[in-house]
């Protein structure tokens, strides 16, 4: 009989640029070595996966990263108390400072986790990729942060146009004139604040790896994808398994030198003089993840493994020629479920 | 000149490349050339082969022949020296 764990699990919508969790939990349901009760967390109403009662059994709401990690403590503390929570995953940039924060003490109620560390996930942040380009022998585009408009004038010393606009944390233009990069520098900073990175344009293909590192240096799991077809966001809605030995070892050599612990994404691209150029690491499982499962690389149950403290071989092989195509559905809601958990916070 | 050894290609001509994640179409012509090639055929037994098996003269097979391989190369189909 297999082992039955509480899973919490983050990420659950399903916007154009969805988040992880619904793929993640997916991957969960897949695996062949334990069962799971999945407890969802949410932190809007409307987030889909909080309706998907095949596969997440309850949901919880629990308040924004902005309201800082005491307030997601007392929310966990309550919902641990009735759920018994065995691990979270959490799948969001923004949240993940607050969960890396309160590790130590979740992991004192019982609850294990399974994250970057604080310096990890602070050095691959995206204002300091030139550092960590350097650091770790990886090429990446030329970048720097600006925090007023006034600086978008004089970015001409450093920068050619087109230059690619970026948030702290998501949303990413292309500007090809000082005009676009204020329009966007303006649009960005409403959302998610300073600094705006203003990074070097590089034309090519898009490729991502996502993959799981068990803070070791060994790669526990690495599945590259090429984008095959990408939204108005930059986001992939569709994408095939490639077999390309360069991709994996830049995922090595970032994975031995790091140490990196837990799941991540590298987006990468590739220039016409076949150079990859590392864009961004995402510190967390991306949404694309159920592709790696359906390549034979279950990595959410292998993260799962490893937060339970267990030995997990790494994966050795994935298939090639895999592909994902994204949709959207359409469910059908009761207007009491969304009362519920609109008011009580629960569903 | 050798073709990638990992393209793959279909009945159908559907060609793959498993290391870009690149996929084409290619005509019946297309499928045979490629399917020379992945048979180690150099340039002369390929372009007997095209003479004999269709309706051309040996003008039409060579510029076709030169146009295909150009494709080919420009796609990164074909193996590079070092490889």
């Amino acid at each position: 009989m297999k082992k039955k764990y509480c899973i919490a699990v983050t990420g659950l919508n399903a916007i154009d640029s969805p988040g992880p969790g619904v793929p993640v939990i997916r991957g969960l349901k897949d695996s062949k070595i334990f069962d799971s009760r999945i407890i969802g967390l949410a932190y809007e109403s409307l987030e889909p996966g909080i309706y998907m009662h095949d596969i997440i059994d309850k949901t919880y709401q629990i308040p924004y990263p902005s309201s800082g990690a005491d307030s997601l403590m007392e929310r966990l503390n309550y919902i641990h108390s009735v759920e018994k929570i065995d691990i979270i995953i959490p799948n969001f940039d923004a949240e993940l400072y607050s969960f890396i924060k309160l590790e130590k003490t979740l992991n004192e109620m019982g609850i294990k986790l399974f994250l970057p560390t604080l310096e990890q996930f602070e050095e691959r942040h995206k204002v300091n990729l030139p550092k960590f380009g350097k650091k770790y022998d990886i090429r990446v585009p030329f970048s720097r942060e600006i925090f007023t408009t006034s600086e978008i004038y004089g970015l001409t010393k450093d920068f050619v146009y087109p230059l690619v606009v970026k948030g702290k944390y998501y949303d990413a233009y292309i500007a090809y004139n000082p005009e676009q990069t204020i329009t966007y520098f303006n649009k960005i900073a409403s959302k998610w604040g300073l600094p705006i990175v203003i990074q070097e344009f590089i034309k090519g293909t898009e490729y991502n790896v996502t993959g799981l590192g068990d803070g070791k240096g060994n790669t526990i799991s690495a599945v590259p994808m090429r984008k095959q077809y990408i939204t108005d966001k930059g986001k992939a809605w569709g994408g095939i398994t490639i077999e390309d030995k360069e991709l994996l070892k830049i995922t090595d050599n970032f994975l031995s030198k790091t140490k990196w612990r837990g799941g991540f994404e590298l987006e990468m691209m590739k220039s016409p003089k076949n150079e990859y150029y590392l864009l961004e690491i995402n510190p967390r499982i991306p949404a694309w993840v159920y592709l790696a499962v359906g390549a034979g690389q279950n990595i959410p149950e292998a993260l799962v493994r490893l937060a339970l403290g267990e030995e997990v071989e790494p994966y050795k092989k994935y298939a090639t020629g895999k592909m994902f195509v994204r949709y959207s559905w359409d469910m059908i809601v009761d207007m009491e479920e969304f009362q519920n958990i609109s008011t009580y916070g629960e569903l | 000149m050798k073709i990638n050894k990992n393209v793959s290609i279909s009945e159908n001509g559907f060609v793959f490349n498993p290391t870009t994640g690149e996929s084409f179409t290619v005509n019946p012509i297309g499928i045979e050339i490629i399917n020379l090639l992945k048979l180690k055929k150099d340039e002369t037994e390929i372009k007997k082969t095209l003479l004999d098996k269709f309706n051309t003269d040996i003008t039409t097979i060579e510029k076709d022949y030169y146009d295909f391989m150009q494709m080919l190369k420009s796609l990164n189909l074909l193996e590079t020296e070092a490889e």
